[in-house]
C-alpha cells in the first residue's frame, strides 16, 4: 500500500482501496456540495472523476464553496475542480465538462460511470439527473442543503426518490447556505458512495436529514 | 391528540411541536391548512415515521412530521 493511502487502512481494506481505484464517478455541480465531493473523492483514491458545471465562481460563493478563492473569481468551477484534483491526487483521472446539465446531454454525460453524485442546486436539474440515472441503471447519491439544514440519500434505479422529495408544487424558499452545511452533506454522500462502490451494505431510499441549528438528525424511510 | 412535529423553517412562528385535537382533522392536509403552511412549503410528510400524502387519513395518537423542501447545493 502506497503511503498516500496508509491512513485509509484499516477503515478500508487494501482490497477495497483497490476497488475504489477502478471506479468512475460523475459529479454534477461543482459548487458548495460539489467542491467537497470532488475533494473527498480525490483524497480517498477514486479512479476517475468527471466534474460537470457551467458556472464560474462569484463573490457570493466565497462563504461556503471550498474551491472558491478570491484569485479564482470568474474561473470555471468545473475546471477549478479538475485542477484541485490534479494537485491533491495526480493518480485520479479527472475531466472537467463546462456545460449545463440538460435533458439532451445527460445520457452522454453519465455513460460509463459507476455512480453519480448530485451536487446540483435546483429541483428541475435534480429531476433530469435522477430520471436519467434511473433509465441508465446507475445509482445516484443525492444531497441538498439549505441554511443550517442538509439531507442525503442513495437513490437506486426505479425508486423515484427525487419525485417523493420534491412534489410538483415544491419551491425553494430559503436560498441561504452556511459554510459548514455543505461539508456535512458531502461527507454523508461520500460515505454512502464509498460503501456502495466497495460493495458494503448500504441503506437505499432512506433520507438522512441533519438540522445543524437544533442538532437534530432524522433517518426517514422514503421508499 | 395528534402530535405534529415541524422541522427547519416550518418552525418559524409555529414552534417545534403542536398537539392537535384529532377529531378536528380528517387527513394530514387538513393539519397543514390549519397551521397555515402553504402547500409548496411542505416537501416531506411523515405519519408515524413513514412517507405519506396529504390526503392520507389521520387518527388519534398519530405523529405527523412536516419538512420543507431542501434543494440548494
Amino acid at each position: 500500500m502506497e503511503s498516500r493511502y496508509e491512513r485509509n487502512i484499516p477503515a478500508l481494506s487494501e482490497a477495497e482501496c483497490t476497488i475504489l481505484k477502478e471506479k468512475r464517478v460523475l459529479v454534477v455541480g461543482c459548487g458548495g456540495l460539489g467542491g467537497h465531493l470532488i475533494d473527498m473523492l480525490a483524497r480517498i483514491g477514486i479512479g476517475a472523476i468527471r466534474a460537470v458545471d457551467s458556472d464560474v465562481f462569484e463573490a457570493s460563493n466565497l462563504n461556503r464553496q471550498l474551491l472558491c478563492e478570491v484569485p479564482l473569481l470568474g474561473v470555471s468551477k468545473a475546471q477549478a475542480a479538475a485542477e484541485r484534483v490534479r494537485r491533491v491526487n495526480p493518480e485520479v483521472d479527472v475531466e472537467a465538462i463546462v456545460t449545463l446539465l440538460t435533458e439532451d446531454n445527460v445520457r452522454t454525460l453519465l455513460k460509463g460511470f459507476d455512480a453519480v453524485l448530485d451536487g446540483l442546486d435546483n429541483i428541475q436539474s435534480r429531476k433530469i439527473l435522477a430520471k436519467a440515472c434511473s433509465e441508465a441503471g446507475i445509482p445516484c447519491i443525492y444531497g441538498a442543503v439549505s441554511g443550517w439544514v442538509c439531507q442525503a440519500a442513495v437513490s437506486m434505479p426505479g425508486d423515484h426518490l427525487i419525485d417523493l422529495l420534491y412534489p410538483e408544487e415544491a419551491t425553494l424558499k430559503d436560498k441561504s447556505v452556511l459554510s459548514f452545511t455543505p461539508s456535512m452533506c458531502a461527507s454523508m454522500q461520500i460515505s454512502l458512495c464509498v460503501k456502495l462502490l466497495v460493495g458494503r451494505p448500504v441503506e437505499t431510499g432512506t433520507l438522512y436529514y441533519f438540522d445543524l441549528l437544533h442538532q437534530e438528525f432524522e433517518t426517514i424511510p422514503m421508499v | 391528540m395528534i402530535e405534529v412535529r415541524l422541522f427547519a423553517t416550518l418552525r418559524e412562528g409555529r414552534g417545534k411541536i403542536q398537539m392537535l385535537n384529532a377529531s378536528e382533522f380528517a387527513c394530514a392536509g387538513d393539519i397543514i391548512r390549519h397551521l397555515d403552511i402553504p402547500t409548496e412549503e411542505v416537501a416531506i410528510l411523515l405519519i408515524n415515521g413513514f412517507h405519506q400524502k396529504p390526503e392520507t387519513p389521520v387518527k388519534d395518537g398519530d405523529i405527523v412530521a412536516l419538512f420543507p423542501p431542501v434543494g440548494g447545493g
